[in-house]
């Protein structure tokens, strides 16, 4: 197996206000191998975004923000590695958009709006790379094509308000890969888009992934974008990582209850006149990180809920057979009745 | 681009027309009047003073009073004024370059100071820093102009006698340093007003800007700080600023009433205190109608370099 491109050991996340503390991310771990796609699936609120800008260190001031755990990029000799938490903030702009890079969630917002889009691709080289300005533009111009913007020569000189959320899109996954970085975190690249023009992007970031061979981190909460792009799938709640393992096996076979509940809630194509199943429900929301519930974070939500087993102790991330991981008081008798429902 | 400037011309001709109207109507409905200074004059006959009027024109109703003096000012004649018959452009140049002086020299350490305090209170949010210059911001905007100027007058001219007290030469000098020594002060105080008014602007404005997703986006590029803040926060923040430039621009040309008062400077809000005072009607009407120029011109341009700077902005 290759090494990964990058590893996120015991991440941890807490916010600082006047009224005290509080932690919105705990010990979140997970690896990706270079060309290998994980999504982080979960509610609004469960953490996914935070843990994409913590990785990047861009949630903000450290009087406002502590980080802990480890973000490792492979070092410059093998089994060497970088951790992003760790270095110096001179060291960590050095590292960010050059071996590892985002794009968001919002095409509309996430350019500057007085400056030309060429420009603002260019400068993205221009820092890193240390060569000229007709250099960093005709990269802005390689990319603006890589990227699929027809006339690209002409676009160089746009503004962001003249282009559509698709293209504008486009522009941001540029910026991204202007360095060829070795990871890319994509944070619902496509939730503000138009269907159609969803499955362009997605097809776009695919056909970049194979080129380039990035790590992706593909944040989300759709999971028919998680079947069409992913390898394997973290799902999040209440700032942990709740249950992970390949694709297919999640989708197919939930094992944690909270999962099983957001995959049952996701809306079916029905034709119309025929009866479909009502849609399910997880009832509640996701709680307040300042008052998580004792135990599982999910047991107030929870149709298996036990009192005195889910109440307990926050359970720990269980390693199963197949790279599957699931934190779950009752992961034993799940995996208990996998193994018996396979004998049948 | 022409047809919007023939389009914001022709409303400007309107809006100068009906100040002037409206002006001279109202200054010319005020009891007393040009004539009321005589009234007292020992030796001054009622028959001298309707002389006086047939002499000056004001025996004629009032709509051919504006409409003999409309005539004229677009003819280029601004007329004379009734204190020494001097014509009134060239009593207004004479006063507006002083003003010019004192209030530009002013607005620019406003602008300059304001703007740069303005952005490290945003970019430092409730650091000391940011304290001080909030409540020295309250202090200074919440404490009238000629109180400040008094203590910097008794302090620094008849305390430390660093500065004069006031004018703006001393007679028989006039040199380039005589003119700096003694602008220093009220270009100070008068300015301290609008660095308020000015970092209030910017630090809400830098604000706003800070947390927009564009700014990540440029932090994500792995941009140095330097990049971040000038290319990507300030040259956005200060979009909005540049139509409180236009908003101030006029008061350029209005000069300080107050600060040119206490400090005895020469200027344009003085000319017009006198002015009225003097019930000297056609210097107050053109000084009306040059400031009305002005507050128009100053909005024409805040609207043109905001098109200029912000592409988004469409004239239409």
């Amino acid at each position: 197996m290759t090494a990964p491109a990058l590893i996120a050991r015991e991440l941890c996340v807490s916010f600082h206000k006047a009224g005290g503390s509080v932690q919105v991310i705990h010990d979140v771990c997970f690896e990706i191998a270079p060309g290998e796609t994980l999504a982080l699936v979960g509610e609004s609120g469960s953490g996914k975004s935070v843990t994409s800008m913590a990785l990047m260190r861009l949630l903000g001031k450290a009087n406002r923000v502590s980080l802990s755990g480890q973000v490792l990029l492979p070092g410059a000799s093998d089994g060497d590695f970088v951790d992003l938490l760790a270095v110096d903030d001179h060291a960590i702009r050095r590292l960010r958009g050059r071996r590892i890079a985002m794009i968001f969630q919002e095409p509309l917002t996430a350019l500057n709006p007085v400056q030309r889009i060429g420009a603002q691709i260019a400068e993205a080289v221009r820092f890193h790379g240390g060569c000229s300005r007709r250099a960093a533009r005709a990269r802005a111009l390689e990319l603006l094509e890589q990227v699929g913007i027809p006339e690209p020569r002409s676009r160089l000189d746009s503004y962001p308000h003249e282009l559509s959320g698709g293209m504008r899109q486009r522009v941001v996954i540029a910026i991204a890969l202007a360095m060829e970085p070795e990871v890319l975190i994509a944070d619902e690249p496509t939730t503000a888009l138009d269907v159609t023009v969803q499955a362009q992007i997605l097809a776009l970031l695919k056909q970049l992934q194979r080129d380039n061979g990035m790590a992706m981190l593909f944040i989300t909460h759709d999971f028919g974008v998680v079947s069409e792009v992913a390898d394997r799938v973290a799902v999040m709640y209440a700032g942990r990582v709740v249950e992970e393992g390949a694709v297919g096996a999640v989708l197919e076979r939930p094992l944690m209850p909270y999962t099983a509940g957001l995959l049952a809630s996701v809306p079916k194509l029905e034709l119309a006149g025929l009866p479909g199943a009502p849609l399910a429900t997880i009832e509640g929301s996701v709680p307040d990180p300042a008052r998580l519930p004792e135990g599982c974070s999910f047991h107030p939500r929870c149709r298996e809920y036990r009192p005195g087993i889910c109440d307990g102790a926050v359970p720990p991330l269980a390693d199963l057979p197949g790279a599957r991981r699931i934190r779950c008081a009752r992961a034993g008798e799940w995996i208990a009745s996998e193994e018996s429902s396979h004998a049948d | 681009m022409g047809r919007y400037l023939i389009g914001r011309l022709g409303q400007s001709v309107v809006v100068l027309f009906l100040v002037s109207l409206i002006g001279f109507m109202i200054l010319n409905l005020a009891p007393g009047g040009p004539l009321s200074q005589f009234a007292l004059t020992p030796g001054m006959s009622q028959a001298d003073i309707q002389r006086l009027a047939v002499q000056m024109g004001l025996d004629r109703p009032l709509i051919v009073q504006y409409i003999d003096w409309l005539g004229r000012l677009l003819r280029g004649d601004w007329g004379e004024s009734f204190r020494d018959g001097r014509p009134v452009l060239a009593i207004i140049v004479e006063h507006l370059w002083a003003t010019l002086l004192l209030m530009g020299t002013s607005m620019a350490i406003s602008i300059v100071v304001g703007t740069l305090v303005g952005i490290a209170g945003a970019i430092r949010r409730y650091s000391i820093f940011d304290y001080l210059a909030t409540v020295g911001a309250m202090v200074a905007l919440s404490i009238p102009t000629f109180w400040f100027g008094l203590v910097a007058i008794y302090l620094f001219a008849l305390k430390l006698a660093w500065l004069p007290a006031g004018n703006m030469i001393t007679i028989g000098d006039g040199s380039v340093l005589d003119y700096l020594h003694h602008l220093v002060m009220p270009a100070l105080v008068l300015a301290l007003v609008n660095v308020a008014i000015w970092s209030r602007y910017m630090r809400s404005s830098t604000l706003d800007v800070l947390h927009q997703d564009f700014v990540r986006t440029a932090r994500a590029k792995g941009l140095p700080r330097y990049r971040v803040l000038v290319h990507h926060i300030v040259r956005n923040a200060l979009l909005p600023m540049i139509t409180l430039g236009g908003l101030q621009l006029p008061t350029i040309l209005g000069g300080a009433l107050v600060a040119e008062t206490v400090f005895t400077w020469p200027g344009m809000g003085r000319l017009f205190l006198d002015s009225i005072g003097y019930s000297d009607y056609p210097v107050v009407m053109g000084i009306l109608m040059l400031s009305a120029i002005f507050v128009l011109l100053g909005n024409l341009l805040a609207d043109l370099l905001v098109a200029l700077a912000d592409p988004r902005v469409r004239l239409a």
